[in-house]
């Protein structure tokens, strides 16, 4: 061994991010159904079931067919999802449970590489599952055009815009209390109500302004117009616009709590 | 048999040489104890004659700390403590709980910054170079911090990793070093419902993936039944002879008086002692104890005269204390005049009592 070898060269923050991927290596099969099973069963419920019964009374949504409107609406909160069970347990596990953060920081790594790894975890799980979402959806021929590759980057978009923001929460927290008011508060009401299953506009009008304050709504927004093929720049950069800001946002109230939390 | 750690730690490139910082002065020429009936065997010799090559040549600091302190809020954990810690020695830190040990520790092992006084560790500011620094250091630290859903083999691996360590070199690496903490039968078992020894083992294990040049153990044998704890003990010497500088808390005497070169005891986040586990015993205590119990207290209370004879006496509710240099002579004249006790035990005195002496006998928190 030569100290050149020793000391290395590879970003500490990969090194981080290396953890993450091994351990999902070697625990991958739990998460298979999350990440391929559910897009079918739901887009087979929602859209077939559900869009039959939808289609026959109503005709189209928006100008498509239920299953084609509802499918890029499943992508984003499947994003949301992903976003949220990953900033939540985990980084409590990595944080108190496994101190998986502790032994990381009795390394070359430093507190930022310690999220930034984590992150950039989330970022790749955030890829693989709307990946396999939007294979789904060219499967059911329902991507229309070459946009909706786009909606790849914004379904991981959609699910950072969650997961940096909520890390930061959960690097606060001695307990796991919370994150159940996390899911029932919040990630159901907007899997609800964000504009997946129907239009916003079909809310009471006290409600549309609400539902468009949310993240998910920018996501569902988003994705449906590139998969749909039917996106305007102008729209399309507002909505990423507003999940970068969520998103950076997230990252920075991230490196304080982190950095609060991990430097003691 | 397990293997020695040569071969690996052999082929290592030359440690490099400790640079910048504060010049590291040389460290207390360690005593040299004269021959005793208790330094007859191997390791002893062995202690003498690395603690001889340093009195010559003192080895440049491995850490450095003048006036360190650790707050948290208003609470002053570590209140100016100096010391250094040369290379291969073994540095202990006793102390009671709370006595600002594992503050001391992460400070060191650059996970904790520092709050006031300065502190070099390789020769380097940790505040600065942290990164550069941890690269060489093994932790240990107080709570394990393994991963309990991964495998034995592969809490090594993934460790290495964080290092930079090549896949393959981890790999092998990790073999030679289950086969040294006796767990190459666990290494593709899961970590959870391996015993604590096991883990502690694995803890260190893990640690030295990374070749460090400086060990920090915090607390290694607590928990740990006798058995286990003495493997440990023999798997800490080997690694002293192998030439890694070795810093170490315990709660146990016997640990720090047969492993630390040299020792500090620290009290209320101060150092109340420093030196080796011999000169602390024959400044702070005598040669000897006699432990004398009586059958009541009134008999106990008779005696105390005996006191006279001793250099120190301390009256416990179930026995006096007489540290003198010869206990003998005293039990004779316990005999003589009378007193007799119950039981009556002459000992050499030991780092406890030097521990129990500066510390206290009476728990603190
Ligand atoms: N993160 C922290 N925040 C506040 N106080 C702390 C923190 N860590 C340690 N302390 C306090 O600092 C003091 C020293 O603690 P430390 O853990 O260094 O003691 P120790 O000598 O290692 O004790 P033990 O033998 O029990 O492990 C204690 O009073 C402890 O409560
Ligand atoms: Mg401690």
């Amino acid at each position: 061994m030569t100290r050149a070898a020793r000391d290395g060269a590879r970003p500490l923050w990969l090194r981080s991010l290396g953890y993450w991927a091994f351990r999902y290596k070697r625990t991958w099969r739990s998460s298979m159904t999350e990440t391929f099973v559910e897009p079918v069963l739901y887009l087979a419920a929602m859209g077939i079931g559900l869009g039959t019964l939808v289609d026959h009374h109503v005709h189209q949504v928006q100008g498509v067919s239920y299953l084609a409107f509802v499918g890029p609406g499943l992508l984003a909160s499947a994003a949301m999802q992903v976003g949220v069970s990953e900033s939540t347990y985990p980084v409590m596990g990595a944080l108190k449970w496994l101190k998986t953060y502790e032994a990381m920081l009795a390394t070359p790594l430093r507190v930022v590489d310690v999220l930034r790894g984590h992150l950039a975890w989330i970022v790749l799980r955030l890829a693989t599952v709307s990946c396999a979402f939007l294979g789904t959806l060219a499967a059911f021929g329902l991507t229309r055009s070459w946009e909706a590759a786009v909606a790849l980057p914004a379904g991981v978009l959609t699910g950072v815009a969650f997961a940096a923001p909520i890390a930061a929460f959960s690097a606060t927290q001695e307990k796991d209390a919370a994150f159940s008011v996390i899911y029932r508060f919040g990630v159901v009401p907007l899997f609800l109500f964000s504009g997946v299953f129907f239009p916003i506009t079909r809310l009471p009008g006290w409600l549309q302004p609400l539902a468009q304050v949310t993240p998910l709504y920018h996501g569902v927004a988003l994705c449906r117009s590139l998969v749909l093929g039917d996106a305007s720049l102008a729209d399309s950069i507002g909505h990423a616009a507003y999940l970068v800001a969520l998103a950076a946002a997230g990252y920075a109230a991230a490196s304080a709590t982190y950095r609060r939390r991990l430097v003691v | 048999m397990a293997p020695t750690l040569r071969s690996f730690l052999g082929t290592r490139a030359p440690a490099a040489e400790v640079t910048g910082g504060a010049a590291p002065g040389a460290p207390d020429a360690p005593h040299v104890a004269a021959a005793d009936d208790r330094a007859a065997d191997d390791r002893a010799a062995a202690d003498r004659a690395a603690a001889e090559e340093r009195a010559v040549a003192p080895a440049p600091a491995l850490v450095v700390a003048r006036g360190l302190v650790k707050r948290f809020g208003r609470f002053t954990a570590v209140d100016g403590v100096s010391f250094e810690i040369a290379r291969g020695e073994c540095f202990g830190f006793l102390g009671p709980n709370g006595a600002g040990k594992t503050s001391t520790m992460r400070m060191i092992a650059c996970m904790s910054p520092v709050s006031g006084g300065t502190l070099r560790v390789l020769g380097m500011d940790p505040a600065i170079d942290g990164t550069k620094i941890r690269a060489r250091l093994g932790l240990v630290p107080q709570e394990d911090s393994l991963d309990l859903e991964l495998t034995v083999l592969d809490n090594l691996v993934v460790y290495a990793r964080y290092f930079d360590v090549p896949r393959a070199d981890a790999r092998r690496r990790a073999a030679d070093l289950l086969e040294f903490a006796q767990l190459s039968e666990r290494a593709h078992d899961r970590v959870e419902p391996l015993s604590g020894g096991m883990k502690r083992r694995l803890t260190i294990a893990r640690a030295l993936m990374s070749q460090p040049d400086l060990m920090i153990l915090d607390e290694p044998t607590t928990g740990l039944d006798p058995q286990a704890r003495h493997l440990l003990w023999d798997r800490l010497y080997r690694l002293k002879q192998d030439g890694v500088t070795l810093v170490v808390t315990t709660h146990y005497m016997e640990e720090a008086e047969q492993l630390c070169d040299r020792l500090v005891i620290m009290d209320h986040g101060r150092i109340a002692a420093h030196g080796t586990p011999r000169e602390l015993v024959e400044r702070y205590v005598t040669r000897e104890v006699v432990e004398l119990r009586f059958a009541t207290a009134h008999d106990q209370a008779a005696a105390l005269p005996l006191g006279e004879l001793a250099r120190r006496v301390e009256v416990l509710p179930d026995r006096m204390l007489l540290y003198a240099d010869d206990g003998e002579q005293i039990l004779a004249e316990a005999e003589r005049r009378g007193w007799s006790p119950v039981s009556g035990l002459v000992r050499r005195a030991t780092l406890e009592d030097v521990f129990l002496r500066l510390t206290g006998r009476s728990l603190v928190d």
